[in-house]
């Protein structure tokens, strides 16, 4: 046991303890401070990412840490920054949101990196016990986030809500890791895979282990019939946690969902790939159709984002490294055009809940042409229009299902596609085609970083759009360490 | 061991914490009271914990597999913390919803449409 085996989970160590430091500062600074603690926790996400560079860097031979319980390996790197990222710009945008509300923001900013610490963890777990604890951590920073605004009775409804479907979920899970122990005896990821390689009889307890794990990760991933929480979670939720929680959770089981299916109980995934068909062509089906009637836009890219973890879905059924790399790169692409489009719902909210009727939007293209535009871009990227990053981003999936032969699974999700144009148009009619209210204005929030931040998601929409080769290239550097070759 | 003493055979351990899952499962579900859905909450845990004790319990029984034993015990324990910590978050939130409401019955949370 020598202190040098901790060197690769600096990273981790060192976002702990900012964590706790920014916490006690918010504390002292009470409702000052805002902007200054979004850089601190900013900075020290950046410190993160500079640490996972220098000594979390993937190393040949060396897969392991900590006596197996997590790997170090390119899928982890790419989730680690991916999360990071997201939880970045949260921090950012809501800066001015939290300054505006009654609420301090230490403990905010605190909850944010304990949550992406938790994601870190999710990533590159390489035991049932790390990433349980990884899970659970992001979980619970979650329930109280969504929470924040105490005095809010909405906030306390999504949060209760979640907090009893979510902690329900991990029971699914930790009693389906349970019967896995027992039909294995094993919660190494490595050990889990060369079991279930070697053996090929039907063994009742190992199969109910894995559909009950299953079950626990479309719940975390809000798939049907697991997803009765996100409306109620997204809506209720302050709008920054409502951005958070739909992009760096959602990636980070996403990257779980990836490391257990795809990696560990790969042999095994022809026998649940036609509940993962189910899943995700439910799950599509479901999030479009019940979009098309939301009035709130909140409740509406909930449903939204319900879809789009179906259409990631359809890459893990896929189940091919092309499949793999492809649900990467949508996660990516996801994360930037919703939490873009959350960003613009931030911006109209001056104070409170206002502003999330789809009729608050009337008009304001004529008013506020440059941010209006920035939503016209979100929108078509959800919708999967070229030429957004949305569209490359559904084409990867698409074809690797088609390249699986799941003709069908990708005609399904195509036609849902179809449909989603009408509700995120919508909201680009209410903004060019509808007249607003000419006595009463919507006013817009005034604040730089939320703009830049905006800005951010906008070139990485277009510019992803039209070139995404790089993080192909990065995701695909990712598919080696999961073993599908 | 006395030999009048039959040890409890693992399997029904098992056939327990099954029970226990499926009674904390349906509590969750069915239940209005926040604290009894609390309850059923730590319910489920609970049968988790008692399957992992089971099985290393059979896995501690034969020398060949009796370096499995440790996984599951060790497991328990993070459970246990990981029960705690829920139980934390949930209590503080059921307590801010008290304070707003003075009810704790899920029934009366329909501001947003469930």
């Amino acid at each position: 046991m020598s202190l040098s085996q901790f060197i690769p989970f600096l990273p981790e160590i060192f976002l702990a303890v900012a964590g706790f430091a920014i916490l006690l500062a918010g504390i002292s600074l009470g409702k000052r401070g805002a902007r200054g603690l979004s850089l601190l926790s900013l900075g020290s996400l950046a410190v993160t990412a500079i640490l996972i560079w220098v000594v979390g860097r993937p190393v040949e031979g060396a897969h392991t840490i900590l006596g197996g319980m997590l790997f170090v390996d390119t899928f982890a790197v790419y989730f680690k920054l991916l999360t990071m990222t997201a939880s970045g710009i949260v921090l950012l945008m809501s800066a001015g949101y939290l300054e505006r509300s009654d609420y301090s923001p230490g403990e905010f900013d605190a909850l944010i990196l304990f949550a992406t610490l938790g994601m870190m963890i999710m990533a590159s777990g390489a035991n049932l016990v790390s990433l349980y604890v990884g899970l659970e951590l992001m979980a619970l920073s979650q329930y109280v986030l969504v929470g924040y605004f105490k005095l809010e009775l909405k906030s306390n409804e999504g949060a209760v809500k979640y907090f009893v479907l979510g902690a329900l979920s991990s029971g699914v899970l930790v009693y389906g890791i349970s019967l896995l122990y027992g039909a294995l005896g094993t919660l190494d990821l490595g050990a889990i895979r060369a079991a279930l390689t070697a053996s090929d009889t039907v063994n009742w307890t190992l199969n109910l282990g894995i559909i009950l794990v299953g079950f626990g990760m479309l719940f975390k991933v809000a798939a049907v019939p697991f997803h009765v929480w996100t409306p109620d979670a997204y809506e209720g939720a302050p709008t920054p946690v409502t951005a958070f929680i739909s992009v760096g959770p959602k990636a980070a089981a996403f990257a779980m969902f990836l490391r257990l299916f795809l990696g560990a109980f790969h042999p095994e995934l022809a026998q649940w790939r036609i509940v993962m068909w189910i899943a995700a062509a439910a799950t599509v089906i479901y999030g479009n159709i019940a979009a098309l009637t939301q009035d709130n836009v909140k409740r509406m890219l909930a449903y939204s984002s319900i879809a789009h973890a179906g259409y990631a879905l359809i890459g893990i059924v896929a189940g091919t490294a092309m499949g793999l790399w492809s649900v990467m790169v949508y996660m990516l692409i996801y994360t930037f055009m919703n939490l873009g489009a959350f960003g613009f719902v931030i911006m109209l909210e001056t104070r409170g809940y206002a502003g999330e009727r789809v009729g608050d939007y009337a008009g304001l293209a004529k008013r506020h042409p440059g941010a209006a535009a920035g939503m016209l871009i979100f929108m078509l990227s959800l919708a999967g229009i070229p030429p957004t990053a949305g569209f490359m981003g559904k084409l990867y999936v698409f074809s690797s299902a088609v390249q699986a032969g799941y003709i069908w699974l990708v005609v399904i999700a195509v036609v849902m596609s179809a449909v989603s144009l009408y509700y995120y148009f919508r909201i680009v009619v209410e903004m060019y085609l509808k007249d607003g209210d000419e006595d009463e204005p919507a006013p817009l929030v005034r604040d730089r970083w939320l703009d830049a931040m905006i800005g951010l998601c906008v070139f990485v929409t277009l510019f992803l759009g039209v070139y995404p080769a790089p993080v192909v290239g990065l995701a695909q550097s990712g598919v080696h360490a999961l073993g599908l070759g | 061991m006395n030999p009048t003493m039959i040890p409890i055979p693992s399997a029904w351990i098992l056939y327990l914490s099954a029970v226990l899952f499926v009674i904390g499962a349906i509590g969750v579900l069915l239940r209005r009271n926040g604290i009894s859905i609390f309850l059923a909450l730590e319910l489920m845990l609970n049968s988790a914990n008692l399957a992992f004790a089971s099985f290393a319990f059979r896995f501690a029984g034969a020398s060949a597999t009796a370096a499995h034993a440790l996984n599951g015990q060790i497991f328990i324990f993070f459970i246990i913390a990981v029960a705690a910590a829920e139980a934390a978050v949930g209590l503080a939130l059921f307590i801010a919803m008290y304070r707003r409401k003075e009810t704790i019955d899920v029934d009366r949370f329909n501001i947003l449409r469930w």
